[in-house]
């Protein structure tokens, strides 16, 4: 499976991305810098985690308005796999390729701790390697994560079963609506989420259930 | 031509940060405050000297960047 991870100024998990994407696909992603205006031709492409441009203004509205962002929305549009993690879910969202906003974290707090998710659907190309209703752990570290949709929207996004990641029972660090930690777009192939599976891939890191979303896009692109 | 542009949260929106100004306004005697919400202010310098041109522009403004009109509102007001 091709890849390419774009990088931002700001962006900090892009180097975890690489490390992650390389470990399990056997193939080190290219980077892709904010400035340039065509992605390579790959089979997915990653907007990863961090604090792009300072998160000012909103977290990722400026790295949503990068001269990248428009063939990304262009292929995104024309069904590449995208997947954002973290600040790459701020930005898909504030670019209009996912429904919703993620606010300041109910608790006000930055969390950074592990948390259980819940695969709430199996059927996606981003989690065929789970079960549904699996519970896994994952890492969040960010300070703006709170999803909120209005309630029509949020109503279609259940409805179209979009929401792919929910935090467990008890396990909602940020006050995210309907529990939800990870959501995709309705043609299925762009998904945010806030948690970061891309760091817990290997033992030496306490635990390898990030794997499994990886996985399954491998599965998918086999 | 200035223009000075609002960004608010809209109705419904929970406000984590309004709620904590409220908070501490509480902690330092306010006692009469219904609620607090928390926006921005942007203050433009144009070289427009056309209004309805650079309200339109303005407007453009705030729908492709100033505002995240999922969540938020805005207003214009040209000084």
């Amino acid at each position: 499976m091709k890849s390419a991870v774009i990088v931002f100024p700001g962006s900090n998990r892009d180097r975890d991305m690489f490390h992650a994407m390389e470990l399990i696909t056997g193939k080190r992603p290219e980077a892709v810098w904010h400035t340039e205006t065509s992605l390579p031709d790959v089979d997915l492409v990653i907007v990863p985690g961090g604090f792009s441009y300072g998160d000012y203004l909103r977290s990722g509205a400026i790295a949503a308005r990068s001269p990248i962002l428009k063939d990304l929305v262009k292929k995104a549009e024309a069904g590449i796999n995208v997947l954002g993690v973290c600040n790459g879910f701020q930005i898909l969202t504030e670019a209009g390729l996912l429904p919703g906003a993620l606010m300041r974290n109910a608790g006000l707090k930055f969390v950074c701790k592990e948390i259980m998710l819940e695969t709430a659907n199996d059927a996606t190309r981003f989690s065929t390697a789970f079960k549904k209703g699996q519970i896994w752990r994952c890492p969040v570290a960010h300070h703006d994560g709170n999803y909120f949709a209005d309630d029509d929207t949020l109503k279609a996004v259940e409805d179209n079963a979009q929401v792919v990641f929910r935090y467990a029972q008890g396990s909602n660090p940020n006050g995210s609506l309907n529990d939800i930690a990870g959501v995709m777009n309705t043609k299925g192939n762009v998904l945010g989420m806030m948690p970061h599976p891309e760091n817990l891939v290997e033992d030496l890191n306490g635990g390898t259930d990030g794997r499994l979303l990886f996985e399954s896009l491998l599965n998918k692109a086999a | 031509m200035k223009a000075r542009v609002i960004v608010t949260l809209k109705n419904g929106v929970l406000d984590p940060q309004g709620k904590a100004i409220e908070g501490a306004l509480g902690g330092l005697g306010f006692s009469d405050i219904g609620s607090v919400r928390q926006g921005k202010v942007f203050d433009l310098d144009l070289t427009s000297t056309d209004k309805a041109a650079a309200e339109a522009e303005v407007a453009q403004m705030c729908e492709k960047l100033l505002a995240n009109t999922v969540i938020e509102n805005y207003v214009i007001e040209l000084l």
